[in-house]
């Protein structure tokens, strides 16, 4: 196991993420923050509390879970559904960025925006990922990304945050390196 | 877990996986788009050979709102009323393709019988049968008054809750019990000695034959309808008689606790176990619990059909 991503490369990243939409929106007024459980929320809920520091205003921010639209819930044990919650403002006319901890095949996104579609019609959406791994299988591409880190299929990128691990750091596994 | 037949099935980590999972379907139920495409592609098969209103209607909302394609099968109208054994019936449908069978009927046990066969390879679920058990209505229950009342938001523990009238013939009372007691709660029956089944002191529950002693202690209280199909004799002098001893009427509703609801199963027969100003006064949750049923029942298709079953799957 080797440590790729130390907490401070962590929260540089999450930083300079935060300006990137800043910059890329014109301001925080038209935004919503969108994390996918487990850990893409609490990245958007840090992302938002680094733009409401920034910015001097609170920002919209709320968790999404797409396991009713994911495509591989027949080759498993039926999961568990977490928690949605949408801002006050919901996300209708809304720059929606979704964010999520690691992309991978692009299919957890692509579930992602199926969901968001039954929630509303958001002006665009977006995507902020801490770690892009590549081995894309979709055409998706993220918007703002913390750190592209080139894997090989068979190695696991494991991402811990304080939140829920205690710490926060991103390890790859496996692999044969 | 690939059957729903009886809650003994189900442990409390796995009926509270049910709550919370419905509770997050709910949103769906209350958004713009009321529909998913999780069971898309699976056939449901709704085999009444009993009525139902509430049950099938709430069982085929469930499925739609998931997108799985149902096929509503009732004794009337169909070759059940000509003779049709189960056994037939179920190899029917298995030659159509039914990934799963939402089953009420008249023979306690029939569903454990469809499950236990191998006349069909899906799902089974039991909607009700005979006087044994009906699952899913137990569960919104628990749903609904976990909604309301819990202490915890998890579990019921602290609750009492009372079920009032003909528990003799009531699936959904054994199931109530059943469940509620699990999760936590009291529960306390009251009824008639003659309404009463055989062994009840064996259930996880304490008994009462006065209403107006209990009434002030609980925290919801549920009434069970007088199941007059089911009464082959004579189990109280008459209709008015069991109203001033057992029904739910204004002054009961006065000696309630001031955050207690009212509850009842559906359907009602107003004027003899609730009255019509407690059926739809400000207590009442009873067409809560028809909205709640939707999303139990969702909850339970889900974790039963959504994902393999064929790697060991566990909820």
């Amino acid at each position: 196991m080797s440590l790729v991503l130390p907490a401070p490369d962590i929260s540089r990243a999450l930083t300079r993420i935060s300006h990137e939409i800043l910059e890329r929106n014109a301001g925080s007024s038209a935004i919503t923050l969108l994390g996918i459980p487990t850990r893409g929320a609490h990245l958007a809920k840090r992302i938002a509390e680094i733009i409401s520091k920034i910015e001097n205003v609170p920002v919209q921010f709320g968790t999404l879970d797409i396991t009713l639209h994911r495509d591989d819930l027949r080759m498993r044990p039926p999961r568990a559904l977490m928690p949605t919650t949408i801002p006050s403002l919901g996300v209708e006319d809304r720059n929606v960025i979704l964010v999520d901890d690691v992309l991978f095949s692009g299919r957890t996104i692509r579930a992602a925006l199926d969901a968001l579609g039954e929630i509303g019609r958001p002006k665009s959406v977006q995507l902020a990922i801490l770690v892009d791994r590549g081995h894309r299988e979709l055409p998706i591409r993220a918007d703002y990304v913390g750190k592209n880190i080139p894997t090989s299929v068979s190695q696991s990128v494991i991402v811990h945050l304080t939140e829920l691990d205690g710490a926060d750091e991103v390890l790859i596994e496996g692999g044969g390196e | 877990m690939k059957h729903l037949l009886s809650i003994n099935d189900l442990s409390k980590v796995e009926a509270i996986s049910i709550l919370d999972t419905a509770q997050e379907l709910a949103r769906v139920s209350d958004g713009p788009m009321k529909k998913l495409p999780t069971l898309r592609g699976r056939t449901i098969v709704n085999l009444f050979a009993e009525d139902s209103t509430r049950t099938r209607i709430s069982f085929e909302a469930a499925a739609k709102r998931l997108s799985a394609d149902v096929i509503n099968f009732s004794a009337k109208g169909s070759s059940i009323s000509k003779g049709e054994s189960l056994k037939d019936t179920a190899q029917t449908l298995q030659a159509m393709g039914a990934d799963a069978v939402i089953i009420r009927h008249g023979a306690s046990g029939a569903a454990h019988r469809l499950a236990d066969s191998n006349w069909m390879s899906g799902s089974v679920i039991n909607a009700g049968d005979g006087t044994h058990e009906h699952p899913s209505q137990a569960l919104l229950d628990a749903f609904t008054i976990r909604k309301h009342l819990s202490k915890s938001g998890n579990d019921l523990a602290g609750l009492r809750v009372a079920i009032v009238g003909d528990v003799l013939h009531s699936r959904v009372a054994r199931s109530n019990v059943l469940l509620l007691s699990k999760l936590g709660a009291q529960v306390i029956l009251v009824a008639p000695p003659t309404l009463l089944p055989v062994g009840v002191e064996s259930w996880p529950c304490e008994i009462s034959y006065d209403l107006d002693a209990v009434i002030s202690s609980v925290d919801a209280v549920m009434m069970l309808r007088i199941q007059v199909e089911r009464m082959t004799e004579l189990f109280f002098p008459n209709a008015r008689e069991y109203s001033r001893y057992f029904g739910l009427n204004n002054d009961r509703i006065k000696a309630l606790k001031p955050d207690a609801i009212v509850m009842h199963p559906g359907p009602m027969n107003r004027g003899l176990e609730i009255t019509a100003d407690a059926a739809d006064g400000a207590r009442s949750v009873i067409v809560e619990q028809v909205a709640n049923g939707v999303s139990i029942r969702m909850a339970i298709l889900y974790l039963l059909l959504a994902g393999s079953q064929e790697i060991g799957a566990t909820i």
